[in-house]
């Protein structure tokens, strides 16, 4: 079957909305502007469900397994016969999933934001920018080579940047706008050195051709790059490590994690959008893209491991204490993210062994839709309430009924409880863990604890603990702000009933989902516990969070200080980059960069102060030069020159 | 006329030579520093015309030369008076010293 009359539409429409609206909405249709994008990204995503549903039912697999399909290729730029930039696009499981996954949750922030931005002066930029990032994601998902996907790569962070500094008259929206685009270029920079390596040894850009090249044994390039080595670190290991920092800064993974929580500066849909459902899952799916060649190498396998298992673990300890509910989310977000990286680094290929694979997408579908629907949520309260502080929120339950019922629902799938859509991919994520390292089980199993206690902590803290203000509420939102919550609400629930082994995983062989009631218990039990700790703590005001607090003394502070990485980091750049490499850098250039050009200059209208007067504007002065330049020349070539 | 000696003739074309290039410098008046111009190209005219006499008294090249010059000289002359006219124009002085806006 023919992909290739509609595929290119899916990305081109969002990109069809940011031009029309960028380019004439503010100035038109400015009101109008949400119904026509949101038209715009339906369409899109009922393309992108009927992609979904003609690859994995209609043309199904080849043997036993998802081929790889590349609908569309167009070269580019060409520098020889053998060196050409393509852009194409490359259908397999992951990416259908993820046009599935990015269309379907950009559609609901898009309805969500015509209730949530109504009234905003900058109302047809906002969804300009909003498409602008929707096609961008889109093109990363759809990637068929390298250099493309870093071209999206660069794109969505700088529609993220745009997204989180919308309001720009906000000096700390600046500021964090500021922040996430260098942090994550940053990381790029790593990202753009593997790209180098893997490209140069792998003798292509292509991603099946890499892939290919790569992980065959015998093959000249795998054994070019295997014995290529670094500091005693092989030529792979580097590359991919370095492609694995570039993901790492985009999914906010320990140490790069600083600029997350900042970006809750943007607007809340925005944060549901990009800072939950889809751009900070592209580092995870950047491994999976290139996961057939992480999985032949286990050190780079590890630091995967290490540094997902950190974050996750890390995020949640912090999430306990922060008081901003967009911040206890964000850094939810990161810990769930460090769950998918983990998973993925204590994956193998193939058969039995791909479960961490399979589990980490599982992970990240369902993570997209319970953590959009808790920004969602979030949103709404601060719609209502206009404040991200907890202590300005309590018994909102009756107030916003809706926005408490699919709250709960979403705090319950992220904290793993059966039957919603978190309890499936969490338990495929021990499990997989629990077969590679007993340490990474551990660790797992208490953030998975963590995280259902935060999460309630933050579900009573709204809607219960203390009784609601009577100041004057203008009711839950509008009927576009309730539609969202209640189709993500389902989804949360549905989602996890789908056997998602079957359509997704590193071989695209269908991979049996088990279910292990034993294995099951524990993360459960710890889960309910967690629920159980948080709801005596916070289902009523009560002084025993702050004595809790102070019992646990220093290890409260640091984490509610977020265990003082930012300072570290102004640390290490104001103090130590700043007056070791900046200032000298900077004295270099002042005085001997700028003084070379400087004395050039000097030296030049000196001279031509000295040989000015020559020019006297006298017709009969240059006639005199005239002929005494010819008389010196006869001179010189009667008397003097002789050859 | 074959019994004027050579010397002579160059004689008259240096004198006439010398004369137009002590006019050019010391005139300020631009139209008589046109005249000594003249009287520059005409030195050279001589010149032509007697050796052409002299050493190849059979050809007729360096007459031709000399029609050639007098023709420029006519059209220079053209041009010279309307560059003359409009300097009169925007400074109201044919005066060479008057014109002296292009310098440093």
């Amino acid at each position: 079957m023919n992909y290739s009359s509609y595929i290119a539409l899916i990305p081109l429409l969002p990109l069809a909305a940011f031009v029309l609206l960028g380019l004439f909405g503010r100035k038109y249709f400015n009101r109008s502007a949400g119904i026509i994008a949101t038209l715009f990204l339906l369409i899109a995503t009922v393309l992108s469900l009927y992609t979904a549903y003609q690859y994995f039912f209609v043309n199904g697999k080849v043997g036993d397994a998802y081929q790889s399909i590349t609908a569309l290729n167009y070269t580019w730029l060409t520098f020889s016969e053998n060196v050409s930039i393509d852009m194409g696009i490359m259908l397999d499981p992951i990416s259908v999933m993820m046009l599935v996954v990015v269309t379907f949750v950009s559609l609901m922030v898009h309805i969500f934001s015509l209730g949530y931005m109504k009234g905003e002066e900058r109302f047809a930029t906002y969804y300009s920018f909003l498409g602008l990032f929707t096609f961008s994601m889109l093109g990363l998902v759809v990637s068929s080579n390298l250099f493309q996907i870093y071209m999206f790569w660069e794109l969505v962070g700088a529609s993220s940047y745009l997204l989180i500094g919308y309001y720009f008259q906000k000096p700390s929206a600046v500021a964090a706008s500021k922040k996430a685009f260098i942090v994550t270029r940053f990381a790029d920079l790593g990202f753009l050195i593997g790209i180098l390596i893997l490209a140069f040894y792998g003798e292509s850009l292509d991603f099946n051709t890499i892939i290919q090249n790569l992980t065959t044994q015998q093959s000249s390039q795998f054994l070019a790059i295997t014995s290529a080595s670094f500091i005693g670190i092989s030529a792979l290991t580097w590359g991919l490590v370095m492609v694995f920092m570039g993901g790492a800064g985009k999914s906010a993974m320990f140490p790069l994690h600083i600029w997350l929580p900042d970006a809750m500066e943007g607007p809340t849909p925005v944060s549901a959008l990009i800072h939950a459902a889809t751009m900070v899952v592209a580092g995870v799916f950047l491994v999976a893209r290139l996961f057939p060649v992480f999985s032949i190498n286990t050190d780079a396998l590890t630091v995967v491991t290490i540094i997902g298992v950190t974050s996750a673990l890390f995020a949640a300890i912090i999430a306990c204490t922060q008081t901003d509910i967009k911040r206890v989310l964000a850094y939810s977000t990161m810990s769930q993210i460090g769950y998918m990286m983990f998973a993925l680094g204590v994956s193998g290929y193939s058969g039995e062994n791909g479960l961490g694979y399979t589990a980490a997408m599982f992970h990240l579908f369902t993570h997209a839709f319970f953590k959009s629907l808790l920004f969602l949520g979030a949103g709404a309260v601060i719609h209502l309430v206009h404040s991200n502080e907890m202590k300005d929120m309590g018994g909102l339950r009756k107030l916003m009924p809706i926005t408490h019922i699919s709250f709960l629902i979403a705090c319950l799938a992220i904290a793993g409880i059966w039957p919603f859509a978190g309890f499936f991919s969490k338990e495929e994520i021990l499990l997989a863990a629990y077969n590679k390292s007993m340490v990474v089980y551990v660790i797992a199993l208490l953030t998975s604890g963590l995280t259902a206690f935060y999460m309630f902590r933050l579900y009573f803290s709204i809607f219960w603990n203390k009784e609601a203000d009577a100041h004057d509420h203008h009711g839950e939102g509008t009927f576009s702000m309730k539609l969202p919550l209640i189709l993500l609400a389902v989804c949360s629930i549905a989602a996890g009933f789908i056997h998602f082994g079957e359509y997704v995983s590193s071989d695209g062989k269908a991979l049996p989902s088990e279910f292990h009631l034993s294995f099951a218990l524990a993360p459960l039990a710890l889960g309910i516990g967690g629920i159980l700790l948080a709801m005596w703590l916070y289902k009523t005001a009560n002084d025993k969070p702050q004595r809790l607090a102070t019992s646990l003394g220093g290890l409260y502070k640091a984490a509610s200080k977020k265990f003082y990485i930012d300072e570290l980091y102004l640390f290490i750049t104001k103090k130590l980059v700043f007056n070791l490499i900046g200032r000298p850098a900077a004295w270099i250039d002042k005085n001997i960069v700028d003084g070379l050009m400087n004395s050039i200059a000097a030296a030049t209208g000196w001279l031509s102060n000295l040989i000015k007067s020559l020019q006297s504007g006298k017709v009969q002065n240059y006639l005199l030069y005239f002929f005494g330049g010819i008389a010196a020349l006869v001179i010189i070539f009667i008397y003097i020159w002789k050859p | 006329m074959s019994d004027i000696p050579v010397s002579h003739i160059l004689f008259v074309s240096t004198a006439l030579f010398f004369i137009g290039m002590y006019g050019l410098f010391t005139r300020r008046n631009m139209i008589t520093m046109l005249m000594a111009i003249e009287l520059i190209l005409n030195s050279v005219n001589i010149n032509f015309v007697v050796f052409n006499k002299y050493l190849y008294p059979e050809k007729l090249d360096g007459i031709f030369f000399t029609i050639f010059i007098v023709t420029i000289a006519a059209a220079e002359a053209a041009v010279a008076i309307a560059i003359i006219i409009n300097l009169y124009r925007s400074h109201k002085s044919i005066d060479v010293e008057d014109a002296t806006d292009m310098k440093y």
